[in-house]
């Protein structure tokens, strides 16, 4: 037979020293070019600040820690979006989806809530952040029916849903913001309190290490196992150590960054604590919003690719009828894939509402548009069948340090916004480029 | 010769209609183990649609399936499976985007305990299968859309076979394919007829089932205008039967 495919492994010879690499540690271009992008970004305001306004911003603790939790929100319905974007459909209606799940999370927390339990009652914030998250589900479960089952296109159902959602959201308390809320519900969104402290971030950095090494010894002893060609040990070893040197480079930057003096003698005031005259370092450690999203962004991963329901929506995705005649209840996944991501947006509700301290109506207003861009970004086709998880979340990075870069250095709201728009086309234009090269 | 046996599929009187309009009209069909019957017709004859409501496409609007004399319900593609009936779609149904492993085990995934799946054990059964099939075949780790028309057949045949087919459905299975894969193809009818299977071979090419075929079953606009054994007809007698529908006169008494 004409088969050329054994080929590979004469042509090596003849590739460059940076392809044999690749080849070898396994690493995914298109995610080298991602990240080169991300510090293009990064060094570009950086330098910027340095150059014109003899300071630069961009690259300091503070900046990059506020910029991991601002991105959370996005990047948490991002992680969803993939997945209704693989499938070949589109939601339109999750920043709406924000505002209404923020809206009944603030009147269950803030009115209904503590007349039963008493204010302060330490399980209200977790009974709000369930009932908020499975509303979110329950809507989207519902939008994935009129899809899946009654046979309306998913643009026509999220856009109804964008309209819908947002005068629900109004009405729902008359156009009023709720504020504050709970205050244990409050820390869900970050801020100095917020956080999980230096220790805690190093536990957070040791599992994540753990974790890495765990997964190459897994992965080398399976393919071991089943006889499968090895990767030499020497990729094994740079692969798992830059893992772990980015995981503790991450912890030694958001633990480098220290509570302000106010919270500071806030804090010591209600402990009792003296502070010394140079005052107190307390680190900020990662955010607990962060924290949400990494174990967000793990949970998916999991489901996109080692479980049968990440491989049928891939399957659905190439190939829909290849799908249904394989005995994939296409219909039923597709419900089940917007009730997921109804249930990301109430998560990410829970997040923008307790990172604002307030649940206003306008809460996630043109999220959608930031949600799908930050997926597109990352790499998931708008053709269905292609996207991962930890692109979606880079895409939502990108978009973040876009947008927090611009502010820094003074760029008004008109000039982002062209910004943005254009980054999102040429990203989307450079990758098709890379897949029709990579064929 | 094998009207001893029982018959391991038969259709009996099944009718589909689409929007009015009878697809198949009361259409009578049978297979034994170990007998390829070829279903011709034209484009549009109702070869396909007849098929699809044995391989769970399609739902009949009336008449019987019985397997092994038993009369089954079939409402979808998993209820098929479930009597070891397996389908060889004429666009193959692959999903592009994912690989040979994938595609074989798609709808049927091998899980661990924990219930994830067991990715390296479906490709070292892939690999195994595709021995057999196809030992040339190197692509395991690339989406099917990187393979050639060939690979995939193979990948597609290979699916089917895996799970113990006793009932194999082929809908042109070498429309596509070069004259050395087509000769492939036939040995491994010859192979698979050999273990006992029985195969509905749909085609259009009369040459073809004249070869690879027992029984014939010709249709033309829905309906069924006879079932004949290859060894009594001439191709001729087939073209007829294809274009006029009428029966060849030495068997039509």
């Amino acid at each position: 037979m004409t088969d050329t495919s054994n080929k590979p492994t004469g042509s090596a010879s003849k590739t460059g020293p940076i392809a044999r690499f690749l080849r070898a540690t396994e690493i995914d271009t298109r995610l080298l070019g991602m990240v080169g992008a991300l510090l293009a970004i990064w060094i570009g305001f950086h330098m910027y600040g340095v150059i014109f306004n003899d300071f630069g911003a961009f690259l300091t603790p503070r900046n990059l820690w506020n910029l991991s939790v601002q991105m959370c929100s996005i990047g948490i319905m991002a992680t969803g979006m993939v997945l209704v974007i693989i499938t070949r459909n589109i939601d339109l209606s999750v920043g709406s989806l924000v505002g209404v799940t923020g809206m009944i999370m603030g009147i269950l927390q803030v009115e209904i809530l503590p007349q039963y339990l008493g204010l302060g009652n330490p399980t209200i914030w977790i009974i709000t952040a369930v009932v908020g998250i499975l509303c979110g589900a329950i809507i989207g479960a519902f939008h994935g029916w009129l899809i899946a089952y009654r046979g309306i296109p998913a643009f026509i159902v999220t856009l109804g849903g964008l309209m819908i959602w947002r005068g629900a959201a109004f009405l729902s308390n008359n156009g009023k913001t709720i504020s504050p809320v709970d205050a244990t519900f409050q820390l869900l969104g970050g801020g100095p309190y917020g956080t999980v402290g230096a220790t805690g971030s190093w536990i957070v950095g040791g599992l994540a290490c753990a974790g890495i090494i765990w997964l190459i010894y897994a992965g080398r002893r399976n393919r071991i196992e089943h006889d499968f060609p090895l990767r030499p040990m020497w990729a094994e070893l740079f692969v798992g150590g830059l893992g772990c040197a980015i995981v503790v480079g991450a912890v030694l930057l958001v633990n480098s960054y220290p509570w302000p003096k106010g919270i500071v003698n806030q804090w010591a005031a209600k402990n009792g604590v003296e502070v010394p005259a140079e005052g107190l370092f307390i680190s900020h450690g990662f955010a607990i919003p962060v924290i949400i999203l990494m174990v967000v962004g793990i949970l998916m991963t999991i489901l996109m690719t080692r479980t049968r329901f990440g491989r049928y929506v891939f399957a659905i995705g190439g190939n829909p009828e290849a799908a249904a005649l394989a005995g994939i209840n296409v219909r039923w996944m597709t419900l089940r894939i917007f009730a997921l991501m109804g249930a990301l947006a109430g998560l990410s509700a829970v997040v923008a509402s307790a990172r604002l301290n307030s649940a206003t109506n306008a809460l996630g207003l043109l999220d959608e548009l930031y949600v799908i861009a930050a997926a597109v970004i990352g790499g998931t086709s708008l053709a269905g069948g292609v996207g991962t998880i930890y692109g979606a979340i880079l895409g939502a990075l990108v978009m973040q340090s876009l947008q927090t870069g611009m502010v820094l250095i003074g760029f008004d709201t008109a000039v982002q916004q062209i910004v943005v728009g254009s980054v999102l086309v040429v990203a989307v234009y450079l990758d098709n480029l890379y897949r029709s090269r990579s064929k | 010769m094998t009207n001893t046996q029982n018959p391991l599929v038969e259709l009996r009187n099944i009718e589909i209609a689409f929007g009015g309009i009878k697809a198949v009209d009361d259409v009578s069909v049978d297979l034994y183990p170990g007998e390829v019957v070829g279903l011709l017709g034209h484009n549009g004859a109702g070869k396909s649609t007849l098929i699809k409501c044995l391989s769970g496409a399609y739902k009949k609007d009336a008449g019987e399936v019985l397997i092994n004399g038993k009369s089954v319900e079939i409402n979808n593609p998993r209820d098929a499976r479930s009597y070891n009936i397996e389908t060889i779609y004429q666009t193959l149904a692959l999903a592009d985007n994912l690989d040979a492993a994938s595609n074989l085990f798609l709808g049927r995934e091998i899980v661990t305990k924990s219930g994830m799946l067991d990715e390296a054990k479906m490709e070292a059964e892939t690999r195994k299968i595709m021995a057999r099939l196809n030992p040339n075949f190197r692509k395991f780790n690339e989406p099917v859309s990187a393979l050639s028309g060939g690979q995939r057949q193979s990948v597609a045949i290979a699916r089917a076979v895996y799970f113990n087919a006793k009932i194999l459905i082929m809908d042109e299975p070498t429309a596509a394919l070069g004259p050395h894969e087509t000769q492939m193809v036939a040995e491994l009818i010859q192979e698979l007829k050999k273990q006992g299977l029985g195969i509905f071979l749909i085609d259009h090419d009369v040459h073809a089932v004249k070869q690879l075929c027992d029984r014939a079953a010709v249709m033309k606009n829905g309906q069924l205008v006879g079932v004949v054994k290859v060894d009594e007809v001439t191709e001729d007698d087939l073209l007829a039967m294809i274009i006029l529908g009428r029966k060849p006169e030495h068997l039509a008494a």
